[in-house]
């Protein structure tokens, strides 16, 4: 009973990671049906920056204050925030309309470019880093006789609430409607209105600041970084990415459905079968999830515009 | 005075020359029918106009100010709406939520509330579907929703695209007589259709195109008389 919980915390605790990168994924693919495979690089940047901040005000040990944690969040989300907008900018607004594999090339131009800077001295270095400790890992309480720590809580806390709140600005927001027009066509959302440059902005900022709360959030969890370029953070991005495929690539709510479907197999794979074949569960969610519902779980058919 | 006015238009498509040297005037306060057949640019013409595409070479002043090279979205507040071919509706948005789309450059919380109350008594059928997803619409009640999300933004010239097309002889007579409808309102139209019956039916003035150019240019009545229009697009004689 124990270890079932204790399973199922950690699942819904690092689905909701899962969920909150795969929505930057699906997002994007949504508004310009291109794959931005620097995504899990913003990540990794998140990370790194909430490292870079927390070091840099000396902030360490279980007596932090709580602010400390928040100004972490917000610094890392503001600066990957204004990271994509730049990328956008610079990287593919400029090919908007050439075809695919140009955009897809320029994508992986930039993951590059994004881990090689990353190893510079200046910025995090090549030496893997050990993020200070904001949060208490000491149970905050018991339940069932696990113990939950306030790391635990603050990230599914943090994670549902950032969905939440993207659930609102997608749904009921003027800015929000003007997205999902956009994603449905941009000529006709144009003759609207709408200004659509600004809108594809607005979508990099707003997947950046959740993939770079994602990557505070996977600091506190697991402290140990690897360093910038290193195959973990590839990886991690692979299976956000996996997520939103299941879910149903360019669907909001399929995004955060994926995140903790893949997040709770991986967990229950590893403690009830194997830990050395957690990766292989997730693709063969995919694999199914591919087989029997090729648009992922809530994705509508539609016809593939080539 | 002219509300718009095309002066010497070409639009190339590649190597394909779909517009040559294309002028026409648009009055304030009429509709203007631009009749052609299948391929015959009229499409082209509306894109261009509100931007989509961009001409090699011409001019369009609307209003007096040339708009040439000016983003589609600023043409929205200037007051130009684009009811474009094959309705372009969002179908992933609700039926209300496309209405709200029609209304997106306006603030006027009261005007629009107006016109939307306007648009769902022109077509009463979209009241009782206002929260359906607008995908599931019949290919009719699309189109509706399609002209009644261009009224939202309250335009002082709307381009209308086709709005016969593949439309029942019932539903197509209800369109035309809201099209003359909306323009007593005050609306200027720029109608392009392939039902020449119909549209120099309710049109002020029309204009014929034929392989990206005007070949003729009259009074509505005028050209649903003349041997050469009754012939190639009426089906008489
Ligand atoms: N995207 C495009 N690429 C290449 N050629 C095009 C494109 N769009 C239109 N054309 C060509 O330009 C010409 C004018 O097309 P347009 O769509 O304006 O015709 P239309 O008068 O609207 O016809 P219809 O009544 O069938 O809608 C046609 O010969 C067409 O093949
Ligand atoms: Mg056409």
């Amino acid at each position: 009973m124990a270890k079932l919980l204790q399973t199922l915390f950690d699942g819904v605790a690092v689905g909701s990671l899962y969920a909150l990168i795969a929505l930057g994924y699906t997002m994007v693919y949504g508004i310009l049906q291109f794959i931005n495979f620097a995504h899990s690089d913003i990540f990794m940047t998140g990370a790194w920056i909430a490292f870079v901040i927390a070091k840099a005000a000396g902030w360490a040990g279980g007596d932090t204050p709580i602010w400390a944690s928040l100004v972490t969040l917000l610094g890392s989300m503001i600066f990957c925030g204004l990271l994509g907008f730049v990328i956008e900018r610079l990287a593919y607004r400029p090919l908007r309309g050439a075809p695919r594999l140009n955009v897809l090339i320029t994508a992986i131009g930039v993951s590059l470019f994004l881990e090689n800077t990353g190893q510079l001295e200046v910025l995090f270095g090549t030496q893997p880093q050990r993020m200070p400790t904001l949060l208490s890992s000491e149970p905050l309480f018991r339940i069932g006789g696990v113990g939950l720590p306030l790391v635990d809580v603050v990230v599914v806390l943090v994670a549902v609430g950032l969905m939440l709140l993207l659930q609102w600005l997608v749904f009921s927001t003027r800015l929000g409607r003007a997205m999902r027009a956009v994603s449905f066509s941009i000529p006709v959302a144009s003759l609207m209105g709408v200004n659509v440059d600004r809108v594809v902005s607005f979508t990099f900022v707003v997947g950046s600041a959740l993939a770079a709360a994602a990557g505070f959030l996977y600091a506190m969890k697991y402290p140990g970084l690897n360093q910038p370029a290193h195959s973990t953070w590839i990886l991690l991005g692979l299976k956000c990415f996996v997520a939103a495929v299941v879910g149903g690539i360019g669907n909001v709510r399929g995004a955060m459905l994926g995140g903790l479907l893949i997040g709770c197999v991986e967990m229950f794979g590893a403690a009830y079968l194997s830990t050395s074949l957690r990766d292989v569960y997730v693709f063969s969610i995919l694999i199914l999830v591919l087989l029997f519902k090729p648009t992922g779980l809530l994705g509508k058919a539609t016809v593939e515009k080539v | 005075m002219a509300l718009l006015t095309v002066k010497q238009l070409d639009v190339h498509y590649g190597a394909i020359h779909a517009l040559k040297g294309l002028s026409l005037t648009v009055e304030a306060g009429q509709i203007v029918t631009l009749i052609g057949s299948n391929g015959a640019g009229k499409t082209t013409t509306l894109k261009t106009i509100s931007s989509l595409l961009r001409p090699t070479s011409g001019d369009i002043l609307f209003d007096g100010q040339s708009i040439v090279g000016r983003p589609t979205h600023e043409l929205v507040r200037l007051g130009i709406a684009h009811a474009p071919e094959g309705r372009g509706i969002f179908a992933n948005l609700t039926v209300d939520e496309n209405l709200e789309m029609g209304a997106y450059v306006r603030r006027d919380k009261v005007g629009i509330a107006a016109d939307r109350e306007r648009a769902l008594t022109l077509f009463p059928r979209l009241r009782e579907r206002l929260t359906q997803s607008a995908g599931t619409l019949s290919g009719g009640e699309q189109q509706m929703l399609a002209i009644g999300r261009a009224l939202l933004a309250r335009p002082r010239l709307l381009l209308l695209d086709e709005p016969s097309l593949g439309l029942a002889p019932q539903v197509v007579r209800t369109i035309f007589d809201i099209i003359r409808d909306i323009n007593a309102s005050g609306t200027t139209i720029l109608l392009v259709e392939q039902n020449a019956h119909m549209a120099l039916g309710v049109a002020h003035f029309g204009y014929v195109l034929e392989v990206g150019q005007i070949v003729m240019a009259d009074r509505a009545e005028t050209l649903a008389k003349s041997d050469e229009v009754r012939k190639a697009y009426l089906g008489v004689g």
